[in-house]
């Protein structure tokens, strides 16, 4: 190694049983894969900016999360992280992906054109479209591990190539630490504003620091297209709109996140992006498209109807309430979007979304007339 | 969050000015004190077990402080901290501690013969009195910065020398991570237990990871000698009983203590002490003698007084409401302890304590009878 990891080494003083975390009363994915055979494996490793597997477990230890709820319990610092410590990555991300292997090549479609149909949801049902994904530049650590210097150069390069954008892109952006009142009510209202992390799950990760130093939202003047700076990945794009016309949708965010990603490249600090993992980011959670593509839409009576899990399942759709991950619908009003990150592409999984809440809003109507919707259910995709 | 070294040399390859962080909405000690021109000497520097300047000023920069409420806003590491950051750490020293210069030499006195009276506090106006300071031991890291390994080996050393206490001394250790129900109960209405911490000024420092591990209370069966292991220090000690005879507090508290550190450097583990700082602890508010002496004490009519602040000032003592730092008073109610913590001995500070709140008490009584307390005003001690 190029560089000492004073902290790191002076811990291998200690006996692997000694440093091994204790994890029994733990429920999340980094403790049913962690073993102390592992640890010891992988304990004295450390990525090229140097984070060590205590960086990368650190958030799972801390918190032990939810007999109910699956959490990941590990973060990446840099991109090496995925490769340095593959040992407890490939098995976290086949067991949270739906078995993906280390040897599986995952597909990345950003052509809005290979999209079927979806410009014809029905609006009376369909409230809202949204899609969102993540991304991380090449050459920088990321949140849980970066500096002042690089989070603050990262929001530079991020400034430069949007500001940069034109048409129904052009915008501004707005630094957290510098917002007027006025402004923050606005992106209040607008619902475009984040605020520093309260999620124990993330501020143990370590990408709350310095806030919010270097940390902004970015939008165009139409608020269709979003960009979040220096938040949980370097940059989380949302593109949005009222009613049920995601083909649009989808094509804003296809043109505008390959406008931005052409200007990162030409200051030599393209996206990171695999092979293998596709857009690499923060969460293993998020690897592949890191593309959570949704509607906000009306399903009374679907939602209360004995399948309607099954269909989710078979549709390889999830159901949120309206204020996101971890919240109840509301009004009977559920947010349907993509269950897969990994393993296919952004057309793929918008495709899913399209196709499937089409068809529960054809339910929902048999429903509402009261006739059985059984001949309708669908085979698992 | 403690970071290897390895990313403190990658860091250096941005510019000072990219890596100093903003405090210009800072109120703190540290951002008092640290210029651009201090962070760049400073910051390619390291502790042997690799604690870097960033990881001291962390719990400053994402913390900026109150109007009112001066936080200190930095850290020590391990007890090398204090020397290689002493550049940072001297001048905030010396601010926190009322002019202490680098120069200057701490007296310790742990004999509790030296205490002249404080056996005889009013029992109708003093409530109960009660003790403590921190010991760290050395040759391990602190809290913002030690391993699990280190952690645990303080916990195991303390658990050891605890048990080897007997007499009035004698008690029992409780786990935080393995407590019954029925002990955390009793815990808790014994006014014992701690949890994990919520304050952001001690979160942001890294001293809760691995909660609740290696971490727990130990006290004597007669419930007046307390100790917690691994919270904000290595070792808080406290002695605590009803009424006023804070002769018979103080007596305990320096046995126990002693005996306590004779224990450990039988083992080879003596505690951080130097003779220009005295007792070597977490936060540099708690140098020197880390010892805050009170009392809860009836003060309805003194405490509305005009010359109140005044009167303690005078005395060298501070008042807090009856839950501690940042509680309001209940009842007339106040908890009265010494204000200083360096530059003064044990038995200096206890002897204020004991003299400030007799005299407080005489012109509590003084007032009740609608006398005059001015012949009672004492000179600045």
């Amino acid at each position: 190694m190029p560089f000492g990891n004073t902290h790191n080494n002076f811990k291998m003083n200690y006996k692997v049983e000694e440093e091994f975390p204790e994890l029994s009363k733990h429920n999340n994915h980094m403790a049913k894969v962690l073993t102390k055979d592992m640890y010891a494996k992988l304990r004295d490793k450390q990525t090229p900016t140097g984070f060590t597997v205590d960086d990368v477990i650190q958030t799972g230890v801390d918190n032990p999360g939810h007999p109910f709820i699956m959490t990941v319990g590990c973060v990446a610092g840099d991109e090496e992280s995925y490769d340095v410590f593959k040992d407890l990555f490939d098995p976290v991300i086949s067991d949270r992906h739906g078995g993906y292997k280390p040897s599986d090549k995952h597909k990345t479609d950003l052509n809005f054109e290979n999209l079927k149909g979806g410009d014809d949801l029905d609006p009376n049902y369909v409230l809202s479209s949204r899609v969102r994904t993540g991304r991380s530049i090449k050459g920088y650590a990321l949140p849980p591990h970066n500096s002042r210097g690089e989070r603050r150069a990262v929001e530079k390069l991020s400034v430069e190539a949007l500001n940069s954008l034109d048409g129904e892109f052009k915008g501004k952006y707005y630094p957290l630490k510098s917002m007027t009142d006025a402004e923050q009510e606005q992106l209040i209202a607008d619902h475009f504003l984040f605020d520093k992390p309260v999620s124990p799950l993330l501020l143990a990760a370590g990408m709350a620091r310095d806030w919010p130093d270097a940390r902004g939202i970015w939008h165009n003047e139409n608020k269709t297209f979003l960009v979040w700076v220096n938040e949980e990945d370097h940059l989380r794009v949302i593109s949005m709109q009222k009613g049920g016309n995601m083909k649009e949708v989808f094509k804003r965010f296809c043109v505008g996140l390959q406008r931005i990603e052409e200007i990162f490249k030409k200051h030599n600090h393209g996206f990171m992006w695999n092979e293998h993992l596709g857009y690499i980011l923060t969460c293993p959670s998020n690897l592949g498209t890191g593309l959570r593509g949704g509607v906000h839409v009306k399903l009374p009576k679907l939602s209360t109807h004995a399948k309607f899990e099954e269909i989710l399942t078979r549709l390889r759709l999830q159901k949120r309430g309206t204020g996101g991950v971890d919240t109840a619908s509301v009004g009977g009003v559920f947010d349907i979007s993509n269950a897969d990150r990994i393993g296919s592409s952004e057309v793929d999984q918008v495709q899913c979304v399209v196709d499937g809440v089409k068809l529960m809003v054809e339910m929902e109507k048999k429903l509402e007339k009261g006739e059985a919707i059984d001949s309708m259910i669908p085979a698992q995709k | 969050m403690p970071f290897g070294n390895t990313h403190n040399q990658l860091k250096l390859k941005f510019s000072t000015e990219a890596e100093y962080p903003d405090l210009s909405k800072h109120n703190n000690h540290m951002a008092k004190v640290l210029t651009q021109a201090m962070y760049e000497r400073l910051r390619s520097k390291q502790t042997p077990s690799g604690f870097t300047l960033d990881d001291i000023i962390q719990t400053g920069v994402d913390n900026p402080g109150h109007p009112f409420i001066m936080t200190v806003g930095c850290v020590a590491g391990d007890e090398e901290s204090y020397e290689v950051f002493k550049e940072l750490l001297d001048p905030i020293i010396e601010d926190r501690h009322g002019g202490y210069k680098p120069t200057d030499k701490h007296k310790t006195d742990l004999n509790p013969e030296h205490l002249k009276g404080g056996d005889d506090l009013d029992p109708n106006y003093v409530l109960s009195s009660r003790v403590r300071t921190g010991r760290s031991i050395r040759g391990f890291c602190l809290p913002p910065h030690c391993s699990r390994g280190e952690r645990r080996a303080i916990e195991k050393l303390s658990v050891e020398a605890l048990g080897a206490l007997s007499g009035d001394l004698q008690g029992k250790y409780y786990a935080l991570k393995n407590m019954t129900d029925a002990e955390q109960q009793q815990l808790i209405d014994d006014h014992f237990l701690f949890d994990k911490p919520v304050s952001p000024l001690l979160l942001a420092s890294g001293m809760a990871r691995d909660w609740p591990d290696a971490r727990g209370i130990w006290h004597n069966d007669k419930k007046t000698f307390l100790v917690w292991v691994n919270e904000e220090d290595h070792l808080r000690v406290i002695s605590m009983q009803k009424g006023g005879n804070m002769r018979e507090v103080f007596t305990r508290f320096c046995t126990g203590l002693t005996k306590i550190e004779d224990l450990f450097k039988n083992k080879g583990h003596p505690f951080m002490w130097n003779e220009h700082l005295g007792y070597v602890l977490t936060c540099p508010s708690n140098l020197g003698t880390g010892l805050r002496a009170g009392v809860h004490v009836k003060l309805p009519n003194i405490s509305k007084h005009a010359k109140f602040e005044e009167v303690l000032k005078k005395l060298r003592l501070q008042k807090r409401g009856t839950g501690g730092v940042d509680t309001a008073a209940v009842g007339g109610v106040f908890d009265i302890s010494n204000a200083d913590r360096l530059g003064f001995s044990e038995v200096e500070l206890v002897q204020m304590v004991v003299d400030g709140v007799k005299l407080l008490i005489d012109m509590e009584k003084r007032l009740e009878k609608n006398g005059s307390i001015d012949d009672l005003m004492p000179a600045q001690k």
